[in-house]
């Protein structure tokens, strides 16, 4: 019954998944590799690698990825990807209804009055966190991004457009060719290791969860 | 072609190509979204946009997904949450099929890491952007300007979850409310 596992692993994922994107990836390696041994720790990493270099959210390619090669087929890749996102379905309109019945209130305003602010603090970390060795390995890299940052935010350059704009100037002017010395790809970047933190005491939650039902 | 199905494409089209061209998860995706939503489609305010953000971050989940149900609710109901999420996540979920079908490793391509080499460095200015932006629509100023500060530096440094953060920010702000 493996459409059914992957439904219910799927589901808990999405509705435990505090946090977004990376912050998902323990709980999802936990569930995939270590409880259901769908993928080994290899491909598990694999997986984390294409997710960073293809687009959208990681949580939805672990799942179309994973989908596919624990059923074989793309019907699997189909449930896993509608099961991560249905928690979500039913808790946002659930959530967005409330909040547009009760957005005078004035509790609901005293709330948002002070989350506002700690989003864009959000925000900041999710950059800085992302301002690494890896990301920035030289002083290229801090011109791109200086260079992306300027451009849209002044230029107002579209941020598809920069994109595409970055990804040709890395093509051209960081081609590994150029500086053989840089590894092609670096085991540090793929670690899990670096995620886990933020996620554990609720790892360790569903654990408990699964061993309730289980 | 009826109205509506023209604002169902219209809808689409916008979340297909927040998806396709969303590289680093969520919160590089907040960049586009904000463009191509709040500013050519206005079909979200500013202020709005930041409230979904916090509504998407604090509930479980994808928080592309949420913030594409979020949009899509506000503009057609259920079939417009429907309709953005499928356009935020059909790029990902044609590609990781190919790439799960046909080839295996792309990764250590020499060429697939040259241009990621370029794209990586971008991203992080794609998030920093909308820093900027949201914070003169979440009103900061001198007096609750450590908010951001703080909780920037509490996930940054100390690895807090930004869950924790959501929810002392909201307690926060009901306690403002009590004492003052």
């Amino acid at each position: 019954m493996i459409y059914l596992q992957l439904f219910w692993v799927y589901f808990k994922i999405g509705l435990f998944g505090f946090g977004g994107g990376y912050a998902m990836l323990s709980l999802i390696q936990h569930e995939v590799v270590d409880k259901h041994a769908w993928l080994t720790d290899t491909q598990f990493t694999d997986i984390v690698a294409i997710s960073q270099m293809t687009p959208g959210p990681v949580g939805i390619n672990s799942a179309t990825y994973i989908g596919y090669v624990a059923s074989g087929n793309v019907w699997g890749s189909a449930l896993a990807t509608f099961s991560v996102c249905l928690p979500s379905f039913i808790l946002m309109l659930l959530v967005s209804h409330l909040l547009m019945k009760y957005k005078q209130n004035r509790w609901v305003e005293a709330v948002f009055s002070a989350l506002r602010p700690a989003i864009v603090g959000l925000i900041a970390a999710a950059a800085l966190t992302l301002m690494n060795n890896q990301n920035f390995p030289d002083y290229k890299s801090i011109i791109i991004c200086v260079g992306a940052f300027v451009i849209v935010k002044y230029f107002k350059v579209h941020p598809i457009l920069m994109i595409i704009m970055a990804g040709v100037i890395g093509f051209f002017f960081l081609h590994p060719k150029n500086d053989p010395t840089v590894p092609l790809v670096n085991d540090k970047d793929i670690n899990i290791e670096n995620y886990t933190t933020l996620l554990e005491p609720i790892r360790d939650g569903i654990i408990g969860f699964d061993a309730f039902f289980n | 072609m009826s109205e509506r199905l023209k604002k169902y494409l219209d809808l689409f089209f916008v979340f297909f190509k927040i998806g396709a061209f969303t590289f680093g998860g969520g919160w590089a995706m907040i960049s586009i979204i904000e463009k191509e939503v709040v500013d050519k489609k206005r079909w979200v305010e500013k202020e709005e946009f930041i409230d979904a953000i916090a509504v998407s971050q604090s509930l479980p989940g994808i928080l592309a997904v949420n913030i594409s149900i979020y949009t899509g609710h506000k503009l057609y109901k259920l079939p417009g949450a429907v309709v953005a999420t499928l356009g935020t996540i059909l790029p990902s979920f044609i590609m990781i099929l190919a790439i799960a079908l046909f080839f295996t490793s792309i990764y250590d391509k020499p060429d697939v890491v040259a241009v990621f080499r370029g794209i990586r460095p971008a991203v992080v200015a794609l998030i920093l952007i909308p820093v900027f932006s949201t914070a003169k629509a979440a009103k900061i100023n001198i007096t609750n300007v450590w908010i951001p500060i703080a909780g920037a530096l509490l996930i940054w440094l100390l690895g807090v979850s930004p869950v924790y953060i959501i929810l002392g920010a909201a307690a926060f702000g009901i306690f403002r409310k009590l004492f003052r």
